[in-house]
């Protein structure tokens, strides 16, 4: 069953008295940040009925957010997501070299999961580290100045934290 | 001349101790002592105009907020920074929190918000906690609460993070979103000044418009408004990116020349491999590109200096915008071919999708961008995309259909030839690149180029 522990449901209701009253709605985007990381990094039907629930609105009003911002999967994602900038500014700098180099080191295109369930790649739209480029965003840190080198290490460095 | 990153290099800035010694929340202080006209006619004197990109007067636009009887009012501070280019709130917010939060105190003062918010990117999630530290320390410390300094005004600031999409830069999708909706932008009129968050009147500020607010009450807005240039005044962040050799955030007065801020050590560098410079997008992905010879002077072969009149002189025809302070260089080697179609990806990613014109005119560009840049584009494709731009520019909602038809049509306007070279050359185009033509010609002397 999808149930929040209680010190995130505690975190919910911190958030939902941000608002003025009856304007809870406004939590849906912070409260879906908390349930995909909770819930292994995606969002599942029964999640975000869940955070309807919680916020005392309709499904749809929480399947509508989800679906627009790019930030909530809607399908499993590896244990780690490796979210490439492609847009113009890191372009100048090499990423489309550095989405190639994972590709091939992975054996995944964008958007696909390595059989071992360790890495996504996900190629993203500007994440605003352009002049750090090329980056990626790795979970809640920007990984920047990349080169096939520090692609190398940071592969090697999830693959060992994996088996800790 | 530094007003906002004055102390951004001291240790230990980032926290409160530190930020009072070097002089902050004096703002605060003084606000406190006047009355909220008071601090939006200062803000006026100044001259800021809004550093999110359209540079709108900011004391204008906090002179609209309706002000009706027993309705709350609500400013909101746009951190949604993502114009690709763009990345200097970012650095603010990092390095120096308190002066953001500094400026929102003062700003909620003016404005009379009892209820303050900050949306922020959710991609910037290691900054959502730099940011609540620093609200808990300004509450810890009595410039947040209930009665602060006792001057009988409450303020509350809370931290809200978007969730990935560009387009709630837009400050109407902006307020949808805080409201816990898709980013669809709203039509105007009604103006958020009037109806924004919840229906209540609401001012939206960039992070460095109200950081540039400490200052200017510190000071006043006449001592504001003498540094720079006409109606360029105070300092502007710029986040410069592309091929230089010093990548990164400056704070620069605006009167200094484009071809200072490319080519000086003390600010971008130069070009790194000692590559030429063949273009640059000057203030974010949405503003017209300009070819190097246009960018150092205008075609009045006036020297071009990094300011709103001067940046825009010529308008699109032979200037640009210095828009959000994303400043892209571009070396002798890239392909503006390439870098357009990426543009174009991304705005028709970004599109919410509410109006045609946007929604599909962004992906059928992209489509024949693509055709083009990978050898199978047609003579007349290029005529078909400067006719597919004309139809999105002004017949949208909102502003992300000029932002993605702009950066097309200065493409297509100043480097044409790189396009019909890739439809004459579809296997050569392949292989190498169209380099830098005749873009920096006459080549000017640049300082970097010795």
């Amino acid at each position: 069953m999808v149930q929040f522990s209680e010190e995130k449901l505690n975190k919910v209701k911190e958030i939902m008295a941000r608002y003025p009253e009856g304007k809870q709605k406004s939590a849906v985007i912070p409260v879906l940040h908390i349930a995909q990381e909770e819930f292994d990094g995606w969002l599942d039907v029964s999640v975000m009925d869940y955070v309807a629930e919680l916020l005392n609105i309709t499904p749809i009003e929480v399947y509508e957010v989800a679906t627009f911002y790019t930030m909530f999967n809607l399908k499993p994602v590896g244990k780690y997501v490796l979210e490439v900038c492609q847009t113009g500014p890191c372009m100048l700098n090499g990423s489309d070299g550095i989405i190639q180099y994972i590709k091939d080191k992975l054996g995944i295109q964008a958007g696909e999961t390595t059989p071992d369930g360790l890495f996504t790649l996900k190629p993203a739209e500007c994440l605003g580290a352009c002049g750090y480029a090329p980056m990626m965003q790795l979970g809640k840190t920007y990984r920047e100045f990349l080169t096939k080198e520090k692609i190398d290490e940071i592969i090697d460095e999830l693959r060992a934290a994996a088996k800790n | 001349m530094k007003l906002l990153l004055e102390h951004a290099h001291v240790e230990g800035i980032r926290y409160y101790d530190t930020y009072r010694k070097h002089g902050g929340y004096r703002s605060v202080e003084k606000a406190l002592k006047m009355t909220p006209d008071e601090i939006v006619e200062e803000v006026k004197t100044s001259g800021l105009r809004g550093r999110g990109g359209a540079g709108f007067p900011t004391g204008m636009k906090w002179s609209f907020l309706a002000k009706p009887e027993g309705v709350p009012r609500h400013l909101v501070c746009n951190a949604d920074e993502s114009e690709p280019g763009t990345f200097k709130d970012r650095y603010l917010m990092e390095f120096i929190p308190h002066l953001l939060i500094e400026g929102l105190i003062v700003s909620s003062y003016a404005l009379g918000s009892n209820m303050t918010y900050i949306y922020i990117r959710g991609e910037y999630s290691w900054i959502d906690p730099i940011l609540e530290e620093a609200i808990a320390e300004a509450k810890n410390n009595g410039w947040l609460g209930k009665n602060i300094q006792g001057s009988g005004f409450d303020c509350e600031i809370y931290v809200q993070r978007g969730a990935g999409a560009y387009i709630c830069g837009e400050e109407t999708a902006l307020l949808e979103s805080l409201e816990g909706k898709r980013g669809n932008p709203r039509i105007k009129p009604p103006f958020p000044a009037v109806k924004g968050v919840w229906g209540r009147p609401t001012v939206v500020n960039n992070v460095e418009t109200l950081a540039a607010v400490v200052p200017i009450i510190n000071n006043g807005g006449a001592e504001y408004a003498k540094i720079g240039v006409g109606r360029s005044t105070g300092t502007k962040l710029m986040s410069a990116c592309g091929n230089i050799n010093k990548p990164g955030v400056y704070e620069i007065d605006m009167t200094i020349s484009v071809e200072e801020f490319i080519f000086s050590d003390q600010y971008c560098g130069g070009i790194p491999n000692g590559k030429k410079l063949k273009a640059c997008i000057p203030g974010g992905s949405s503003v017209p590109i300009l070819p190097a010879n246009l960018l150092l002077k205008t075609a009045k072969g006036e020297t071009r200096l990094m300011n709103y009149e001067s940046m825009s002189d010529g308008g699109f025809q032979t200037g640009s915008m210095i828009g959000s302070g994303g400043f892209i260089v571009f070396d002798e080697d890239q392909c503006v071919v390439r870098h357009t179609m990426s543009l174009a990806h991304f705005y028709n990613h970004e599109s919410c999708g509410q109006c045609s014109p946007c929604r599909e005119g962004t992906g059928w560009m992209y489509k024949i961008l693509k055709n083009i840049e990978y050898g199978k584009g047609k003579m007349s494709d290029i005529d078909l995309l400067w006719d597919i731009q004309g139809k999105i520019e002004g017949n949208t909602i909102c502003p992300l259909g000029d932002a993605a038809a702009w950066p097309v049509a200065a493409a297509i306007r100043h480097f044409r030839d790189e396009f019909e070279w890739h439809v004459l050359n579809p296997e050569e185009s392949q292989t190498r690149n169209f380099g830098l033509a005749h873009y920096a010609d006459p080549l000017p002397v640049l300082a970097g180029d010795a």
